[in-house]
């Protein structure tokens, strides 16, 4: 057995570990520019997520264990597909393990976990966000499936490795075709309701009665509560690499290629900053849309993935 | 000058058997309640009513024997009085008969049921003994109804206040408030007051609105008596409350988008109003100018530099707030969400009695500095912004306009500056007199009513801030929204929680 490859995975899922809050760092910091104010350190999550470690956990007194377990399960599951993913190389040896189709029913798992906790303390906040959730998933992973499925068309495979194989080898304008385009839109606009961002959901609210994932976290603290924000760190991360091996596959290192892998990084790193910036221009520019808009944006999403589908086979 | 303040008020007094048929007729003559309160005097006690008629204030007084303390309800009447007649209650134990909601409201629920705080036998210094206090919610059945209780105390930087939400799915069915959790017995420190410090008081019941309240009380205790107020300090006083308008709405414009998670908005308002109170704290050494209003002018002078320096502020702050306007009047995501959100239409507007911002944006032209103007607003024809929408955007708007029209009014105010002196001895009232007054603060009408005892001290001070009628208001509008849309109704209400909970 080779050693190398497990090397690339461990380096990769430590990737994620660190990138994500980095990012989240450097989204803040980008918001903080365009309205106008002062940035906390680029390193701020960090200490956020430090400083709730540090903390004790205060469980209410009627949590079960699901609401003690659900943050190891929801940290342990959002590393996994960071195995799978390939977000600096392809082929590593976790990414046969599982393809698209199994990474959203992983997130599902997650979500799953995470709603059942909301629910467990028996807060109103947390079975109101719980609820919402899964109303929001309930009409994302449909969209989020058909899209996969377009994707998977041109190159025949559903395995995220499979299908960024073979749009490098197609060369620079492989993602340029009428498919893709629409899959990108769709996928986009999963992501900001999946990843709970602007204007699906608002991480930075301190309003109860608003908030869609934060509502279902209200009753954690200490580790518990970092595990869960890291997560969820990590699952930005993750959506943004998905979007970006599968649309924008450019630089990322092929199996073996030991040398490629710092390219790899550079360009990591250049598209993070980028979709940064576009992030946040449009969550700056647009207010938060009302909770049962959401339900038409989706439907939006998923009309738009079927499109691509179907573009797929009468243009191309 | 004074004289226009004395104009306001008529007092009638009436048999106690007649007080609600007094209040059907004021009914009739389409006059709306603007607050209840009530007196322990040396023999009787004594209910008011205060009615706002097309021109003045009319004051109903009835007197109850003190071994039968009862009136007839007007709640069925008007709907704000089942506040009032709760707290008449709770505070001095005079029961409205008829009104079958006489929970204790404000009243701290683990005193004793027979604590009446505002009685005079009532000694502030003690210690109560504590008692379980049980609340009566209102409650809600049937399939699929879920109770969402928030607060009292919130995640943001506000104050404390309770909401009980029954909603089906995310519609709100029925909100029921709980406030109180402020409740410090500011009318009842009133009363060990002398008639000069009480400005202070007034100026700490809500310190968002210090100008306003104590103006307020000034103004009241000024009309006891034949006092001219010299220009100058009638000029700085409106000086003020505009000024305390301004920095305020910048305030709320910002929090109402942020609740949209429209949060650029927020920053550069607060820039903003941040900007303006660093220069109140140059000019008059306060940034929200407390104690700046005493009794008999203003504490405080500017030179003609700090006037200069004012407008210049004006001209700087009117192009940034403009550009902002523009920001928020072209977003039509921002704007989805606060059209058509938290709708007060005009009809339960007008049936609730609600007044400032909230009844200018559901339709209702009031406004104290041009109905019942006093020295320098007679001179300056105050224009009244009017929505009819009642909705979120309505009331943002009426905000943006006031803005406007307070900048207007500042560099009025500011070209023609009298020179006279500031303050003069302001003399004491009589014995047994009353002192009313009603200004227009930020939030709305102020109104505070002053009475004597027959040794010529204070003997009861009555403090009705905009939000002890607006928080009806708010329990009304949120009716069939969804529940994430609360926030944004709330802070376009913005009532006050210390105002309300004296």
């Amino acid at each position: 057995m080779k050693i190398l490859p497990y090397i690339l995975e461990l380096v990769q899922v430590l990737i994620l570990l660190v990138g994500a809050p980095l990012f989240v760092g450097w989204i803040r910091r980008i918001k903080c520019w365009l309205q106008g104010r002062k940035s906390p350190s680029l390193f701020q999550p960090y200490f956020e997520l430090l400083k709730l470690f540090s903390k004790d956990v205060y469980l209410a007194e009627n949590a079960s264990w699901i609401f003690r377990f659900t943050p190891y399960l929801v940290f342990g599951i959002t590393l996994l597909i960071g195995a799978i993913v390939p977000i600096l190389i392809i082929d590593l040896p976790f990414s046969t393990t599982a393809d698209v189709i199994a990474i959203v029913g992983l997130f599902a798992i997650a979500r799953f976990f995470t709603a059942l906790a909301g629910m467990d303390v028996g807060t109103a906040f947390g079975g109101m966000g719980s609820s919402r959730t899964m109303m929001i998933a309930s009409l994302a992973e449909p969209a989020m499936l058909i899209t996969v499925f377009t994707v998977s068309l041109t190159s025949h495979s559903t395995s995220l490795s499979q299908i960024v194989q073979t749009l490098t080898n197609n060369g620079i304008l492989a993602t340029l075709r009428p498919s893709f385009v629409f899959s990108l839109w769709a996928f986009l606009m999963i992501a900001v309701a999946e990843t709970g961002r602007v204007p699906v959901d608002n991480p930075d609210t301190h309003l109860e009665l608003t908030m869609i994932h934060e509502t279902m976290l209200l009753e954690y603290s200490g580790r518990h509560l970092a595990l869960m924000e890291w997560a969820s760190m990590m699952k930005l991360f993750l959506f943004i690499s998905i979007g970006k091996a599968v649309f924008m596959p450019w630089g990322i290192a092929q199996s073996g290629q030991l040398l490629a892998i710092p390219l790899a990084l550079f360009f990591l790193i250049i598209k993070f900053m980028v979709i940064g910036v576009i992030l946040v221009g449009f969550e700056t520019s647009l207010a938060k849309m009302r909770l049962f808009r959401t339900t038409e944006f989706l439907g939006a999403a998923l009309l738009i993935a079927t499109l691509g589908m179907l573009s797929y086979f009468i243009l191309e | 000058m004074s004289e226009t303040n004395k104009n306001i008020m008529t007092y009638y007094e009436v048999d106690v058997s007649q007080f609600s048929e007094t209040a059907k007729l004021m009914k009739k003559m389409s006059a709306s309640l603007t607050a209840q309160w009530a007196v322990e005097g040396k023999q009787f006690f004594e209910v008011y009513a205060c009615y706002r008629t097309e021109e003045d204030f009319l004051i109903v007084k009835s007197l109850l024997p003190k071994d039968k303390p009862e009136f007839p309800s007007v709640s069925k009447i008007f709907l704000a009085a089942s506040r009032f007649e709760r707290q008449i209650y709770s505070f001095m134990g005079i029961k409205a008969l008829g009104n079958s909601d006489l929970r204790p409201w404000i009243k701290f629920a683990d005193w004793p049921a027979d604590a009446w705080p505002l009685r005079k036998d009532f000694n502030s210094a003690q210690c109560l003994k504590r008692v379980k206090g049980e609340y009566a919610w209102i409650q809600a059945e049937g399939e699929g109804v879920n109770e969402i209780p928030v607060g009292p105390v919130h995640a943001g930087i506000i104050e404390p206040g309770h909401f009980r939400f029954q909603a089906v799915g995310e519609t709100i069915i029925n909100l029921e408030e709980r406030l109180g959790y402020t409740h410090k017995g500011i009318e009842k420190r009133f009363e060990s007051l002398g008639w000069l410090e009480g400005y202070k008081l007034a100026g700490r019941v809500s310190g968002d609105s210090t100008v306003a309240h104590s103006l307020t009380y000034c103004r009241a205790l000024e009309s006891m008596t034949d006092f001219t107020l010299p220009p100058r300090a009638a000029w700085l006083r409106a000086i003020f409350l505009e000024r305390e308008r301004i920095a305020n709405h910048l305030g709320d414009i910002g929090a109402i988008c942020s609740d949209a998670a429209f949060s650029i908005m927020l920053y550069q308002f607060m820039r903003l109003k941040e900007h303006f109170l660093r220069t109140n704290q140059t000019l008059f050494a306060h940034r929200f100018m407390m104690d700046c209003v005493v009794p008999g002018g203003v504490s405080v002078n500017i030179s003609a530099e700090g006037a200069a320096q004012m407008t210049q502020e004006l001209a700087a702050l009117e192009t940034e707030f403009e550009r902002l306007v523009k920001i928020y009047d072209g977003n039509p995501s921002l704007e989805e969400r606060v059209r058509d959100t938290g709708i007060l239409s005009t009809k339960k507007a007008l049936e609730i009695g609600v007044v400032g911002v909230v009844a200018r944006a559901s339709g209702l032209n009031l406004d104290s500095r041009s109905l019942y103007p006093f020295a320098p607003y007679d001179k300056l024809q105050v224009k009244v912004p009017l929505y009819t929408a009642g909705d979120v955007n309505s009331r943002v708007w009426v905000r943006i306009e006031e803005v406007r029209e307070s900048m207007r009014l500042l560099r009025e105010l500011l070209a023609d500056l009298p020179d006279t002196t500031i303050k003069v001895p302001c003399p004491l009232p009589e014995r047994n007199s009353t002192g009313f007054a009603v200004v227009e603060g930020w939030r709305g009408e102020v109104m505070y009513w002053l009475q004597a005892t027959s040794a010529g001290t204070i003997n009861r001070c009555m403090v009705r801030d905009p939000s002890a009628v607006n928080w009806l208001g708010l329990e009304s509008a949120v009716i069939d929204n969804i529940v994430p849309d609360f926030p944004l109704c709330n802070k376009s209400f913005n009532a006050s929680y210390a105002g309300h909970d004296l």
